[in-house]
Protein backbone atom coordinates (compact mmCIF):
# COMPACT_ATOMS: atom_id res chain seq x y z
CA UNK A 1 0.00 0.00 0.00
CA UNK A 2 1.77 3.20 -0.85
CA UNK A 3 1.36 6.70 1.33
CA UNK A 4 -1.07 8.26 -0.96
CA UNK A 5 -4.12 5.50 -0.47
CA UNK A 6 -2.88 5.11 3.35
CA UNK A 7 -3.91 9.04 3.95
CA UNK A 8 -7.17 8.29 1.84
CA UNK A 9 -7.62 5.80 4.38
CA UNK A 10 -6.83 7.85 7.14
CA UNK A 11 -9.34 10.08 5.67
CA UNK A 12 -12.14 7.87 5.60
CA UNK A 13 -11.80 6.43 8.82
CA UNK A 14 -11.57 10.21 10.24
CA UNK A 15 -14.99 11.05 8.40
CA UNK A 16 -16.57 7.30 9.67
CA UNK A 17 -15.55 8.24 13.14
CA UNK A 18 -16.93 11.69 12.90
CA UNK A 19 -20.27 9.99 11.78
CA UNK A 20 -20.40 7.72 14.66
CA UNK A 21 -19.61 10.53 16.98
CA UNK A 22 -22.72 11.84 15.83
CA UNK A 23 -24.58 8.98 15.79
CA UNK A 24 -23.62 8.93 19.47
CA UNK A 25 -24.73 11.94 20.18
CA UNK A 26 -27.54 11.84 18.94
CA UNK A 27 -28.09 9.04 20.95
CA UNK A 28 -27.06 10.46 23.96
CA UNK A 29 -29.26 13.31 23.83
CA UNK A 30 -32.01 10.59 23.27
CA UNK A 31 -31.23 8.85 26.72
CA UNK A 32 -30.07 11.56 28.62
CA UNK A 33 -33.39 12.07 30.40
CA UNK A 34 -34.33 9.27 31.13
CA UNK A 35 -31.00 7.96 32.39
CA UNK A 36 -31.18 11.19 34.08
CA UNK A 37 -34.31 10.34 35.94
CA UNK A 38 -33.38 6.86 36.60
CA UNK A 39 -29.77 7.80 38.41
CA UNK A 40 -30.45 11.63 39.77
CA UNK A 41 -34.37 11.91 39.55
CA UNK A 42 -37.18 13.92 37.81
CA UNK A 43 -35.70 16.87 39.59
CA UNK A 44 -33.06 16.81 37.54
CA UNK A 45 -34.62 16.60 34.68
CA UNK A 46 -36.18 19.45 35.26
CA UNK A 47 -33.01 21.60 35.93
CA UNK A 48 -31.48 20.02 32.36
CA UNK A 49 -34.84 21.53 30.84
CA UNK A 50 -34.10 24.68 32.01
CA UNK A 51 -30.73 24.75 30.93
CA UNK A 52 -31.68 24.34 27.58
CA UNK A 53 -33.62 27.30 27.97
CA UNK A 54 -30.98 29.09 29.16
CA UNK A 55 -28.97 27.75 25.97
CA UNK A 56 -31.06 29.80 23.73
CA UNK A 57 -31.03 32.60 25.86
CA UNK A 58 -27.12 32.47 25.69
CA UNK A 59 -27.39 32.59 22.24
CA UNK A 60 -29.56 35.18 21.88
CA UNK A 61 -27.91 37.16 23.58
CA UNK A 62 -24.30 35.81 22.06
CA UNK A 63 -25.38 37.13 18.73
CA UNK A 64 -25.46 41.40 20.27
CA UNK A 65 -22.26 40.90 22.58
CA UNK A 66 -20.46 38.23 21.04
CA UNK A 67 -20.77 38.66 17.59
CA UNK A 68 -22.09 42.82 17.40
CA UNK A 69 -20.11 43.62 20.87
CA UNK A 70 -22.79 45.62 21.71
CA UNK A 71 -22.87 45.41 25.64
CA UNK A 72 -26.46 44.49 26.78
CA UNK A 73 -27.40 44.40 30.15
CA UNK A 74 -31.12 44.06 29.84
CA UNK A 75 -31.67 41.22 27.67
CA UNK A 76 -33.94 39.29 30.07
CA UNK A 77 -36.42 42.22 28.80
CA UNK A 78 -36.72 40.16 25.97
CA UNK A 79 -36.89 36.94 27.75
CA UNK A 80 -40.25 38.91 29.68
CA UNK A 81 -41.61 40.27 26.77
CA UNK A 82 -42.02 36.73 25.43
CA UNK A 83 -43.62 35.03 28.24
CA UNK A 84 -45.78 37.75 28.78
CA UNK A 85 -47.01 37.56 24.92
CA UNK A 86 -47.57 33.81 25.46
CA UNK A 87 -49.14 33.67 29.10
CA UNK A 88 -51.51 36.80 27.85
CA UNK A 89 -52.74 34.72 25.19
CA UNK A 90 -52.82 31.55 26.26
CA UNK A 91 -54.37 31.72 30.14
CA UNK A 92 -57.37 32.95 31.71
CA UNK A 93 -56.19 35.62 32.68
CA UNK A 94 -58.23 36.95 29.70
CA UNK A 95 -59.72 33.86 29.02
CA UNK A 96 -57.75 33.30 25.63
CA UNK A 97 -56.51 30.47 24.55
CA UNK A 98 -54.44 30.71 21.41
CA UNK A 99 -52.29 27.62 19.95
CA UNK A 100 -48.63 27.40 20.51
CA UNK A 101 -47.79 26.65 17.31
CA UNK A 102 -49.09 30.61 16.43
CA UNK A 103 -48.02 31.82 19.87
CA UNK A 104 -44.60 31.12 19.76
CA UNK A 105 -43.62 32.40 16.52
CA UNK A 106 -45.74 35.82 17.23
CA UNK A 107 -44.28 35.47 20.60
CA UNK A 108 -40.65 35.66 19.07
CA UNK A 109 -41.76 38.42 16.59
CA UNK A 110 -42.81 40.95 19.07
CA UNK A 111 -39.54 40.44 21.03
CA UNK A 112 -38.20 41.31 18.13
CA UNK A 113 -39.57 44.51 17.67
CA UNK A 114 -38.69 45.34 21.50
CA UNK A 115 -35.23 44.50 20.64
CA UNK A 116 -35.23 47.14 17.03
CA UNK A 117 -37.20 49.55 19.96
CA UNK A 118 -34.27 49.21 21.98
CA UNK A 119 -31.76 49.34 19.16
CA UNK A 120 -32.84 52.26 17.78
CA UNK A 121 -32.24 54.92 20.08
CA UNK A 122 -29.26 53.66 21.55
CA UNK A 123 -27.07 53.49 17.80
CA UNK A 124 -24.86 55.98 18.09
CA UNK A 125 -23.80 54.39 22.57
CA UNK A 126 -21.25 51.64 22.68
CA UNK A 127 -19.87 50.41 25.70
CA UNK A 128 -20.47 51.35 29.06
CA UNK A 129 -23.60 53.84 27.74
CA UNK A 130 -24.77 50.87 25.64
CA UNK A 131 -24.63 49.11 28.83
CA UNK A 132 -26.58 51.54 31.26
CA UNK A 133 -29.34 52.47 28.79
CA UNK A 134 -29.82 48.55 27.84
CA UNK A 135 -29.82 48.15 31.53
CA UNK A 136 -32.27 51.14 32.32
CA UNK A 137 -34.29 49.19 29.60
CA UNK A 138 -34.56 45.97 31.13
CA UNK A 139 -35.87 47.29 34.63
CA UNK A 140 -38.26 49.21 32.79
CA UNK A 141 -39.86 46.43 31.12
CA UNK A 142 -39.91 44.73 34.60
CA UNK A 143 -41.47 47.77 36.43
CA UNK A 144 -44.27 48.12 33.50
CA UNK A 145 -44.69 44.32 33.80
CA UNK A 146 -45.24 44.79 37.65
CA UNK A 147 -47.43 47.73 37.68
CA UNK A 148 -49.68 47.24 34.67
CA UNK A 149 -52.46 45.66 36.87
CA UNK A 150 -54.01 49.39 37.15
CA UNK A 151 -56.31 51.63 35.53
CA UNK A 152 -56.15 48.39 33.54
CA UNK A 153 -55.11 44.69 34.54
CA UNK A 154 -53.18 43.92 31.65
CA UNK A 155 -50.27 41.78 33.57
CA UNK A 156 -51.91 41.32 37.15
CA UNK A 157 -48.83 42.86 38.29
CA UNK A 158 -46.39 41.12 41.04
CA UNK A 159 -48.77 38.74 41.29
CA UNK A 160 -48.23 37.27 38.48
CA UNK A 161 -49.88 35.06 35.39
CA UNK A 162 -51.04 31.81 36.53
CA UNK A 163 -52.61 28.44 35.37
CA UNK A 164 -50.78 29.26 31.25
CA UNK A 165 -51.67 26.31 29.48
CA UNK A 166 -49.18 23.98 28.42
CA UNK A 167 -47.61 23.15 24.84
CA UNK A 168 -51.00 21.34 23.42
CA UNK A 169 -53.06 20.89 20.46
CA UNK A 170 -56.62 19.39 20.41
CA UNK A 171 -56.57 17.18 23.45
CA UNK A 172 -53.10 16.21 23.35
CA UNK A 173 -50.96 17.75 26.15
CA UNK A 174 -47.53 18.15 27.01
CA UNK A 175 -48.69 19.01 30.57
CA UNK A 176 -49.34 15.63 31.83
CA UNK A 177 -47.78 12.76 31.12
CA UNK A 178 -48.50 10.20 28.18
CA UNK A 179 -47.31 6.97 26.79
CA UNK A 180 -46.43 6.26 23.45
CA UNK A 181 -46.42 2.34 22.26
CA UNK A 182 -46.67 1.44 25.77
CA UNK A 183 -43.94 3.65 27.15
CA UNK A 184 -44.54 6.06 29.81
CA UNK A 185 -43.59 9.72 28.76
CA UNK A 186 -43.34 12.18 32.12
CA UNK A 187 -43.90 15.67 31.35
CA UNK A 188 -40.52 17.16 31.58
CA UNK A 189 -39.44 14.39 29.18
CA UNK A 190 -41.66 15.48 26.77
CA UNK A 191 -40.98 19.22 27.50
CA UNK A 192 -36.99 17.90 26.80
CA UNK A 193 -37.48 16.71 23.85
CA UNK A 194 -39.34 19.54 22.24
CA UNK A 195 -36.25 22.32 24.27
CA UNK A 196 -33.83 20.29 22.68
CA UNK A 197 -35.26 20.89 19.37
CA UNK A 198 -35.85 24.48 19.90
CA UNK A 199 -32.04 24.64 21.10
CA UNK A 200 -30.75 22.94 18.27
CA UNK A 201 -32.74 24.95 15.46
CA UNK A 202 -31.43 28.40 17.74
CA UNK A 203 -27.41 27.17 17.38
CA UNK A 204 -27.96 25.95 13.68
CA UNK A 205 -29.27 29.27 13.09
CA UNK A 206 -26.41 30.79 15.05
CA UNK A 207 -23.90 28.80 13.14
CA UNK A 208 -25.27 30.28 9.85
CA UNK A 209 -25.48 33.93 10.95
CA UNK A 210 -21.75 33.28 12.21
CA UNK A 211 -20.30 32.08 9.18
CA UNK A 212 -22.69 34.82 6.68
CA UNK A 213 -22.40 38.58 5.37
CA UNK A 214 -24.37 39.62 8.01
CA UNK A 215 -21.49 37.55 10.66
CA UNK A 216 -19.42 39.36 9.08
CA UNK A 217 -20.54 42.55 9.13
CA UNK A 218 -21.18 42.22 12.93
CA UNK A 219 -17.81 41.11 14.10
CA UNK A 220 -16.44 44.07 11.47
CA UNK A 221 -18.74 46.68 13.76
CA UNK A 222 -17.26 45.07 16.76
CA UNK A 223 -13.61 45.38 15.68
CA UNK A 224 -14.29 48.95 14.23
CA UNK A 225 -17.54 50.66 13.91
CA UNK A 226 -15.76 53.58 11.43
CA UNK A 227 -13.96 51.35 9.01
CA UNK A 228 -16.65 49.29 9.15
CA UNK A 229 -18.67 51.76 7.77
CA UNK A 230 -15.98 52.69 5.25
CA UNK A 231 -16.24 49.04 3.87
CA UNK A 232 -19.89 49.87 3.01
CA UNK A 233 -21.76 48.30 5.83
CA UNK A 234 -25.32 49.79 6.55
CA UNK A 235 -24.14 49.91 10.65
CA UNK A 236 -27.24 50.98 11.43
CA UNK A 237 -29.31 48.24 10.29
CA UNK A 238 -26.72 45.76 10.69
CA UNK A 239 -26.85 46.83 14.44
CA UNK A 240 -30.42 46.98 14.61
CA UNK A 241 -30.52 43.49 13.10
CA UNK A 242 -28.30 42.39 15.83
CA UNK A 243 -30.29 43.21 18.59
CA UNK A 244 -33.73 42.08 16.96
CA UNK A 245 -32.15 38.48 15.89
CA UNK A 246 -30.91 38.51 19.83
CA UNK A 247 -34.21 39.77 21.12
CA UNK A 248 -36.20 36.98 18.72
CA UNK A 249 -34.41 34.14 20.71
CA UNK A 250 -34.87 35.79 24.02
CA UNK A 251 -38.77 36.02 23.14
CA UNK A 252 -38.94 32.40 21.73
CA UNK A 253 -37.64 30.56 25.05
CA UNK A 254 -39.72 33.27 26.92
CA UNK A 255 -42.90 31.64 25.61
CA UNK A 256 -41.47 28.40 25.99
CA UNK A 257 -40.79 29.39 29.80
CA UNK A 258 -44.17 30.38 29.87
CA UNK A 259 -45.75 26.85 29.28
CA UNK A 260 -43.77 25.34 30.80
CA UNK A 261 -43.71 26.58 33.84
CA UNK A 262 -47.24 27.48 33.99
CA UNK A 263 -46.70 30.68 35.99
CA UNK A 264 -44.87 33.38 35.54
CA UNK A 265 -43.98 36.58 37.29
CA UNK A 266 -41.89 39.89 37.52
CA UNK A 267 -39.99 38.31 39.94
CA UNK A 268 -38.50 35.61 37.13
CA UNK A 269 -36.82 38.74 34.65
CA UNK A 270 -34.24 40.83 36.98
CA UNK A 271 -31.26 42.19 36.13
CA UNK A 272 -29.56 39.64 38.33
CA UNK A 273 -30.90 37.23 35.11
CA UNK A 274 -29.69 39.67 32.97
CA UNK A 275 -26.43 39.59 34.39
CA UNK A 276 -26.49 35.77 34.55
CA UNK A 277 -27.59 34.95 31.16
CA UNK A 278 -24.01 37.44 30.35
CA UNK A 279 -21.66 35.48 32.34
CA UNK A 280 -22.92 32.20 30.55
CA UNK A 281 -21.82 34.36 27.20
CA UNK A 282 -18.80 35.51 28.94
CA UNK A 283 -17.85 32.29 31.01
CA UNK A 284 -18.25 30.16 27.70
CA UNK A 285 -16.23 32.20 25.56
CA UNK A 286 -17.98 35.14 23.79
CA UNK A 287 -19.10 34.81 20.01
CA UNK A 288 -18.40 31.01 19.72
CA UNK A 289 -21.57 28.52 19.61
CA UNK A 290 -19.99 25.28 21.55
CA UNK A 291 -18.71 27.62 24.18
CA UNK A 292 -21.81 29.48 25.00
CA UNK A 293 -23.66 26.28 25.03
CA UNK A 294 -21.15 24.93 27.39
CA UNK A 295 -21.10 28.23 29.73
CA UNK A 296 -25.03 27.91 29.55
CA UNK A 297 -25.02 24.10 30.69
CA UNK A 298 -22.43 24.90 33.47
CA UNK A 299 -23.89 27.82 34.64
CA UNK A 300 -27.45 26.82 35.40
CA UNK A 301 -26.58 23.07 36.52
CA UNK A 302 -23.62 24.31 38.71
CA UNK A 303 -25.84 25.96 41.07
CA UNK A 304 -27.98 23.47 41.15
CA UNK A 305 -25.55 21.25 42.13
CA UNK A 306 -24.52 23.21 45.24
CA UNK A 307 -27.91 22.71 47.06
CA UNK A 308 -26.37 19.07 48.11
CA UNK A 309 -23.99 21.47 49.75
CA UNK A 310 -26.20 21.74 52.82
CA UNK A 311 -27.06 17.77 53.65
CA UNK A 312 -23.32 17.13 52.83
CA UNK A 313 -22.15 19.75 55.50
CA UNK A 314 -24.99 18.19 58.17
CA UNK A 315 -23.58 14.57 57.21
CA UNK A 316 -19.71 15.19 57.12
CA UNK A 317 -19.56 18.05 59.91
CA UNK A 318 -22.37 17.87 62.36
CA UNK A 319 -23.92 21.00 61.13
CA UNK A 320 -24.34 24.13 57.49
CA UNK A 321 -21.86 26.02 58.57
CA UNK A 322 -22.01 27.84 55.52
CA UNK A 323 -25.64 27.94 53.86
CA UNK A 324 -25.79 26.75 50.22
CA UNK A 325 -27.35 29.64 49.06
CA UNK A 326 -24.60 32.02 50.16
CA UNK A 327 -22.02 29.12 48.99
CA UNK A 328 -23.25 29.11 45.88
CA UNK A 329 -23.03 33.51 45.12
CA UNK A 330 -19.35 32.42 47.03
CA UNK A 331 -18.10 30.24 45.09
CA UNK A 332 -19.74 31.55 41.20
CA UNK A 333 -17.09 34.91 42.47
CA UNK A 334 -14.84 33.05 43.28
CA UNK A 335 -15.31 30.79 39.58
CA UNK A 336 -15.67 34.18 37.80
CA UNK A 337 -12.50 35.94 39.14
CA UNK A 338 -10.52 32.48 38.38
CA UNK A 339 -11.81 32.80 34.88
CA UNK A 340 -10.51 36.01 34.09
CA UNK A 341 -6.95 35.79 35.59
CA UNK A 342 -6.50 31.97 33.47
CA UNK A 343 -9.25 31.91 30.85
CA UNK A 344 -10.09 35.37 29.89
CA UNK A 345 -11.57 34.25 26.35
CA UNK A 346 -13.92 31.56 28.06
CA UNK A 347 -13.54 28.53 28.46
CA UNK A 348 -14.18 27.03 25.46
CA UNK A 349 -13.13 30.10 23.00
CA UNK A 350 -13.26 31.05 19.13
CA UNK A 351 -10.00 30.73 17.33
CA UNK A 352 -10.52 34.95 16.43
CA UNK A 353 -11.26 35.05 20.63
CA UNK A 354 -7.90 33.24 21.13
CA UNK A 355 -6.25 35.23 18.66
CA UNK A 356 -7.25 38.38 19.78
CA UNK A 357 -6.09 37.57 23.37
CA UNK A 358 -3.30 36.39 22.75
CA UNK A 359 -2.17 39.15 20.69
CA UNK B 1 -15.82 63.03 -11.85
CA UNK B 2 -15.94 64.56 -8.37
CA UNK B 3 -17.52 68.38 -8.29
CA UNK B 4 -17.02 69.61 -4.85
CA UNK B 5 -19.17 73.49 -4.03
CA UNK B 6 -18.88 74.99 -0.68
CA UNK B 7 -18.86 71.80 1.49
CA UNK B 8 -18.46 73.08 4.82
CA UNK B 9 -18.11 70.76 8.54
CA UNK B 10 -19.06 71.25 11.42
CA UNK B 11 -18.17 69.26 14.32
CA UNK B 12 -20.54 70.98 17.37
CA UNK B 13 -19.80 74.59 17.42
CA UNK B 14 -16.38 73.90 15.38
CA UNK B 15 -16.31 74.71 11.80
CA UNK B 16 -13.46 72.11 10.44
CA UNK B 17 -13.99 73.14 6.71
CA UNK B 18 -15.63 76.39 5.77
CA UNK B 19 -17.14 76.17 2.40
CA UNK B 20 -14.51 74.82 0.12
CA UNK B 21 -15.15 74.33 -3.47
CA UNK B 22 -12.64 71.34 -6.01
CA UNK B 23 -12.93 69.38 -8.50
CA UNK B 24 -11.66 66.08 -9.53
CA UNK B 25 -11.55 64.80 -12.76
CA UNK B 26 -11.97 61.29 -14.47
CA UNK B 27 -8.41 59.51 -14.24
CA UNK B 28 -6.28 62.60 -12.84
CA UNK B 29 -4.48 62.08 -9.44
CA UNK B 30 -5.40 65.26 -7.26
CA UNK B 31 -3.56 66.65 -4.30
CA UNK B 32 -5.19 68.10 -1.35
CA UNK B 33 -2.16 68.89 1.00
CA UNK B 34 -1.96 71.13 4.16
CA UNK B 35 -1.28 71.65 7.90
CA UNK B 36 -2.15 69.53 10.41
CA UNK B 37 -5.96 70.79 11.46
CA UNK B 38 -6.42 72.21 8.23
CA UNK B 39 -9.65 70.16 7.35
CA UNK B 40 -8.49 67.77 5.27
CA UNK B 41 -9.58 64.75 6.69
CA UNK B 42 -12.82 66.16 7.50
CA UNK B 43 -13.40 66.94 4.32
CA UNK B 44 -12.54 63.50 2.86
CA UNK B 45 -14.84 61.70 5.65
CA UNK B 46 -17.30 63.65 4.69
CA UNK B 47 -16.82 63.18 0.66
CA UNK B 48 -17.03 59.75 2.18
CA UNK B 49 -20.14 59.54 4.00
CA UNK B 50 -19.10 59.39 7.61
CA UNK B 51 -19.57 62.59 9.09
CA UNK B 52 -22.12 64.64 7.83
CA UNK B 53 -21.86 67.88 5.98
CA UNK B 54 -23.12 71.24 7.49
CA UNK B 55 -23.28 72.58 4.10
CA UNK B 56 -22.58 72.60 0.15
CA UNK B 57 -22.97 69.98 -2.43
CA UNK B 58 -20.95 67.18 -3.71
CA UNK B 59 -21.74 65.95 -7.24
CA UNK B 60 -19.92 62.24 -8.42
CA UNK B 61 -20.61 61.41 -11.26
CA UNK B 62 -23.02 63.58 -12.33
CA UNK B 63 -25.26 62.70 -9.57
CA UNK B 64 -25.91 64.52 -6.93
CA UNK B 65 -24.71 62.32 -3.61
CA UNK B 66 -24.69 65.19 -1.15
CA UNK B 67 -26.13 63.81 2.23
CA UNK B 68 -25.78 60.06 0.82
CA UNK B 69 -24.62 57.38 3.95
CA UNK B 70 -21.16 55.89 3.34
CA UNK B 71 -22.88 51.96 2.16
CA UNK B 72 -24.31 53.93 -1.55
CA UNK B 73 -21.30 55.58 -1.84
CA UNK B 74 -19.00 52.56 -1.54
CA UNK B 75 -22.05 50.63 -3.86
CA UNK B 76 -21.65 53.64 -6.06
CA UNK B 77 -17.51 53.18 -6.50
CA UNK B 78 -16.19 55.59 -4.09
CA UNK B 79 -13.66 54.07 -1.48
CA UNK B 80 -12.39 55.75 1.71
CA UNK B 81 -8.82 54.10 2.68
CA UNK B 82 -9.34 56.11 6.64
CA UNK B 83 -6.38 58.41 7.97
CA UNK B 84 -4.62 55.89 10.46
CA UNK B 85 -5.33 53.24 7.96
CA UNK B 86 -8.19 51.86 9.87
CA UNK B 87 -7.59 48.15 9.36
CA UNK B 88 -9.62 45.54 11.39
CA UNK B 89 -6.63 44.56 13.71
CA UNK B 90 -8.04 41.54 15.18
CA UNK B 91 -9.08 39.75 12.04
CA UNK B 92 -6.82 37.96 9.40
CA UNK B 93 -5.43 39.56 6.55
CA UNK B 94 -7.78 37.43 4.07
CA UNK B 95 -10.60 38.80 6.50
CA UNK B 96 -9.82 42.13 6.16
CA UNK B 97 -9.47 41.62 2.45
CA UNK B 98 -13.16 39.96 2.24
CA UNK B 99 -14.39 43.03 4.29
CA UNK B 100 -13.59 45.41 1.59
CA UNK B 101 -15.68 43.49 -0.74
CA UNK B 102 -18.75 43.57 1.22
CA UNK B 103 -20.56 45.69 -0.97
CA UNK B 104 -19.77 42.66 -3.61
CA UNK B 105 -21.67 39.75 -4.50
CA UNK B 106 -20.28 38.14 -7.36
CA UNK B 107 -18.43 34.99 -4.99
CA UNK B 108 -15.93 34.19 -8.40
CA UNK B 109 -15.10 37.82 -9.15
CA UNK B 110 -13.98 38.29 -5.51
CA UNK B 111 -12.14 35.49 -5.22
CA UNK B 112 -10.36 36.52 -8.54
CA UNK B 113 -9.88 39.70 -7.36
CA UNK B 114 -8.53 38.61 -3.54
CA UNK B 115 -5.82 36.51 -5.83
CA UNK B 116 -5.05 39.97 -7.92
CA UNK B 117 -4.43 41.95 -4.69
CA UNK B 118 -1.85 39.01 -3.22
CA UNK B 119 -0.11 39.20 -6.61
CA UNK B 120 0.05 43.06 -6.53
CA UNK B 121 1.17 42.61 -2.71
CA UNK B 122 3.33 39.46 -2.42
CA UNK B 123 3.47 40.57 1.36
CA UNK B 124 -0.13 40.11 2.22
CA UNK B 125 -0.26 36.76 0.16
CA UNK B 126 2.38 35.67 2.92
CA UNK B 127 0.57 36.71 5.71
CA UNK B 128 -3.03 35.92 4.36
CA UNK B 129 -3.67 33.65 7.89
CA UNK B 130 -2.18 36.31 10.32
CA UNK B 131 -3.88 38.52 12.72
CA UNK B 132 -3.85 42.22 10.74
CA UNK B 133 -2.83 43.85 13.86
CA UNK B 134 0.44 41.58 13.65
CA UNK B 135 1.31 43.56 10.36
CA UNK B 136 4.49 46.12 10.36
CA UNK B 137 3.02 49.99 9.61
CA UNK B 138 4.09 49.56 5.47
CA UNK B 139 2.04 46.32 5.17
CA UNK B 140 -1.23 47.67 7.08
CA UNK B 141 -1.03 50.94 4.69
CA UNK B 142 -0.45 47.89 2.17
CA UNK B 143 -3.84 46.00 3.39
CA UNK B 144 -5.59 48.91 3.60
CA UNK B 145 -4.63 50.45 -0.08
CA UNK B 146 -5.78 46.21 -1.25
CA UNK B 147 -9.16 46.10 1.31
CA UNK B 148 -10.44 49.42 -0.74
CA UNK B 149 -9.33 48.04 -3.76
CA UNK B 150 -11.58 44.81 -3.15
CA UNK B 151 -14.54 47.11 -3.67
CA UNK B 152 -13.16 47.50 -6.88
CA UNK B 153 -13.64 51.75 -6.89
CA UNK B 154 -13.40 54.05 -9.97
CA UNK B 155 -12.96 57.30 -6.99
CA UNK B 156 -10.16 56.01 -4.51
CA UNK B 157 -9.98 58.09 -1.49
CA UNK B 158 -7.01 58.19 0.18
CA UNK B 159 -5.82 59.95 3.91
CA UNK B 160 -2.05 60.40 4.74
CA UNK B 161 -1.00 57.06 2.89
CA UNK B 162 2.48 58.34 4.20
CA UNK B 163 1.77 58.51 7.92
CA UNK B 164 4.19 56.94 10.73
CA UNK B 165 6.06 54.74 7.44
CA UNK B 166 9.36 55.05 6.68
CA UNK B 167 11.04 56.83 4.09
CA UNK B 168 11.33 53.72 2.20
CA UNK B 169 8.09 52.20 2.69
CA UNK B 170 6.69 55.53 1.86
CA UNK B 171 8.38 55.37 -1.57
CA UNK B 172 7.08 51.63 -1.99
CA UNK B 173 3.41 52.67 -0.94
CA UNK B 174 3.75 56.09 -3.44
CA UNK B 175 5.09 53.72 -6.25
CA UNK B 176 1.86 51.38 -5.78
CA UNK B 177 -0.60 54.18 -5.51
CA UNK B 178 1.00 55.19 -8.71
CA UNK B 179 0.51 52.09 -10.49
CA UNK B 180 -3.55 51.73 -8.92
CA UNK B 181 -3.96 55.58 -10.79
CA UNK B 182 -2.76 54.08 -14.15
CA UNK B 183 -4.80 51.26 -13.99
CA UNK B 184 -7.54 53.83 -14.53
CA UNK B 185 -8.95 54.47 -11.02
CA UNK B 186 -9.13 58.34 -9.87
CA UNK B 187 -7.36 59.26 -7.15
CA UNK B 188 -7.67 61.98 -4.23
CA UNK B 189 -5.06 62.32 -2.12
CA UNK B 190 -4.44 63.58 1.25
CA UNK B 191 -1.18 64.38 2.32
CA UNK B 192 0.84 66.12 4.77
CA UNK B 193 4.11 65.05 2.75
CA UNK B 194 3.38 67.97 0.20
CA UNK B 195 6.57 67.45 -1.76
CA UNK B 196 6.36 63.72 -2.44
CA UNK B 197 1.89 64.38 -3.21
CA UNK B 198 2.42 67.14 -5.75
CA UNK B 199 5.40 65.08 -7.21
CA UNK B 200 3.02 62.33 -8.56
CA UNK B 201 -0.22 64.68 -8.88
CA UNK B 202 -1.58 66.61 -11.92
CA UNK B 203 -3.01 69.45 -9.58
CA UNK B 204 -3.12 70.06 -6.32
CA UNK B 205 -4.90 72.14 -3.72
CA UNK B 206 -3.93 73.53 -0.77
CA UNK B 207 -5.81 73.77 2.70
CA UNK B 208 -5.52 76.37 5.17
CA UNK B 209 -7.87 76.54 8.03
CA UNK B 210 -10.75 74.99 6.45
CA UNK B 211 -10.27 77.16 3.66
CA UNK B 212 -8.56 76.43 0.23
CA UNK B 213 -5.92 79.26 -0.36
CA UNK B 214 -3.58 78.08 -3.68
CA UNK B 215 -4.99 75.53 -6.28
CA UNK B 216 -2.98 75.00 -9.31
CA UNK B 217 -1.14 72.52 -11.55
CA UNK B 218 1.41 70.38 -9.37
CA UNK B 219 3.81 71.37 -11.26
CA UNK B 220 3.31 75.26 -10.54
CA UNK B 221 2.61 74.07 -7.07
CA UNK B 222 6.18 73.23 -6.25
CA UNK B 223 7.38 76.23 -7.86
CA UNK B 224 5.15 78.51 -5.97
CA UNK B 225 7.66 80.07 -3.05
CA UNK B 226 4.91 80.45 -0.75
CA UNK B 227 4.09 76.95 -0.66
CA UNK B 228 7.83 76.14 -0.92
CA UNK B 229 8.02 78.36 2.69
CA UNK B 230 5.02 76.74 4.29
CA UNK B 231 5.19 72.75 3.36
CA UNK B 232 8.13 72.12 1.71
CA UNK B 233 10.69 73.61 4.54
CA UNK B 234 12.26 76.21 2.29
Amino acid sequence: MNAHSAAQMRTATKQSGKRAGYALLVLGLIVLPFAVDALLGRAWVRIIDVALLFTMLALGLNIVVGYAGLLDLGYVAFFAVGAYAYALLASPQFGIHFPFLILLPCGALIAACFGALLGAPTLKLRGDYLAIVTLGFGEIIRILLNNLNRPFNLTNGPQGITLIDPLQAGAFTLGKSFSIAGISVASVHAYYFVFLLCALLVIAVSLRLEDSRIGRAWIAIREDELAAKAMGINTRNIKLLAFAMGATFGGLSGGLFAAFQGFISPESFTLLDSIMILCMVVVGGMGHVPGVVLGAVLLTALPEALRYAGPLQEQWLGRVYIDPADLRMLLFGLALVLMMLFRPAGLWPSKIRKREWST
Amino acid sequence: MLEVTGLAVAYGGINAVKGIAFSVRQGEIVALIGANGAGKTSTLKSLAGLVPAAAGRVHYDGVDVTGFPSYRLVALGMALVPEGRGIFARLTVAENLDLGGYTRSDVAGLRADRERMYALFPRLAERRAQNAGTLSGGEQQMLALARALMSRPRLLLLDEPSMGLAPLMVQKIFETIRSIAASGVTILLVEQNAKLALQMCERGYVMESGQITLQDDAAALLANPQVRRAYLGE
